[in-house]
């Protein structure tokens, strides 16, 4: 009952005019705490957003970061590289504050110690790897396609076979890039069962498919 | 039992024992510690001096197969190799080079001496004892050899010796 009333007596002073504050000073400290407690939230959310803080569980820095670092993503010759959340966490708002509180549970486990060896972290490489291949397939990639832009490509470029692939199943859309490109970034886990990407028909929907070129016209052994 | 202070006072002899039979070359000290290191692959230099390391070249990438030198001789990867994972969890070789791979990719097919056990069974995929390919297939770099092979394939001995009339 008392704190019914506790509760009635704080709406009264919410719902009442201000008696000594001005208009002004209540709009303005309003409009500028805004603009304080919002950059605050935004800030704290880039933070987590980080190398830094990812890899400030040790979870996270004995595995998959020593995994990215002799990878490309992570050192190369133009410097242009990509951090954990680069791939892992849309850029997009609203499905960032969505993958942010799936996050949540990434601190269940930490608190927990799911993952806190490395037979733990093997013996579940698996289940998160097909995590993350699930949720790219589901997006068409779009973590990928944040920087790799498929109307920028340059085919001529390509290897011949990447060429092939990428003029036909990707442009098709059939397939998408975590379909070949598994375990670009990190260690794969146990592979049994899991087609690979480069397995297709391609040659027997495209006789003409320029896939095999620098292959066919060479003295067998 | 009167003889033992004798005997006593000729225990400072053991002290001669001690002292080494040769005489002595050279003081401790001037003797270089850092002995010069053999002339093997790198040239001069001395036991603990270390050199740096040669840059890190490039591989080969231009996928055309190179001859053997040898019939046995294991081919050698015309491409590079860089992030391919070969472990327990998976051979990603093995994803283009398996049988049932290399229609589509072209690539040459893993021997079929490949698929034997060491106690001569064939059998359905590659035997473990041939699954970690970079222990015979070696990617090639460009950079200048630190020795030069003197090599000579047997067409070249066979040439040399029909040559000189043997």
């Amino acid at each position: 009952m008392r704190m019914w009333t506790t509760i009635k007596s704080y709406w009264r002073t919410f719902n009442r005019p201000a008696t000594h504050l001005s208009l002004g000073l209540l709009s303005m400290g309003g409009f500028i705490a805004g603009i304080i407690f919002w950059g605050g939230f935004n800030t704290a959310l880039e933070y987590t957003n980080t190398e830094q803080f990812c890899i400030s569980c040790h979870e996270m820095e004995a595995n998959p970061f020593r995994e990215l670092v002799p990878t490309i993503h992570y050192s190369n010759r133009s410097g242009v590289r990509a951090t954990c959340s680069d791939c892992h966490v849309p850029h997009d708002w609203t499905f960032k504050i969505a993958r942010k509180m799936e996050a949540s549970k990434e601190v269940w486990g930490w608190i927990f110690g799911t993952i806190n060896t490395p037979e733990k972290f093997e013996a579940k490489r698996r289940e998160l790897a097909q995590r993350e291949w699930s949720r790219l397939e589901a997006n068409d990639s779009l973590e990928c396609r944040n920087c790799h832009d498929f109307d920028y490509m340059d085919f001529t470029q390509q290897a011949p076979r990447a060429a092939a692939m990428h003029s036909t199943l990707l442009a098709s859309g059939e397939k998408t890039c975590i379909d070949c490109h598994k375990g670009i970034a990190h260690n794969l886990p146990d592979m049994s069962g899991v087609p690979s990407g480069f397995h297709g028909d391609l040659l027997e929907r495209d006789p003409q498919s320029r896939v095999m070129d620098g292959f066919l016209n060479q003295s067998s052994y | 039992m009167r003889i033992l202070p004798f005997l006593l006072l000729l225990l400072p002899l053991t002290l001669l024992a001690e002292t080494p039979q040769t005489p002595m070359v050279e003081d401790e000290s001037q003797r270089p510690l850092d002995a010069p290191a053999p002339d093997g692959i790198r040239r001069g230099g001395t036991l603990s001096q270390e050199y740096q390391a040669p840059n890190i070249t490039d591989p080969r990438t231009e996928l055309t197969r190179r001859a053997r030198n040898f019939p046995q001789q294991p081919p050698v990867i015309p491409h590079a190799i860089r992030g391919l994972q070969v472990d327990k969890n998976v051979n990603q070789c093995l994803d283009c080079h398996s049988r049932s791979a290399t229609h589509i990719s072209g690539a040459p097919m893993v021997s079929i001496t490949h698929f034997t056990d060491r106690d001569g069974q064939d059998l359905a995929a590659v035997s473990p004892r041939r699954y970690f390919c970079v222990k015979c297939h070696v990617p090639q770099d460009n950079t200048r050899p630190v020795k030069i092979s003197t090599f000579r394939s047997i067409d070249q001995v066979l040439e040399r010796a029909i040559q000189l009339g043997e």
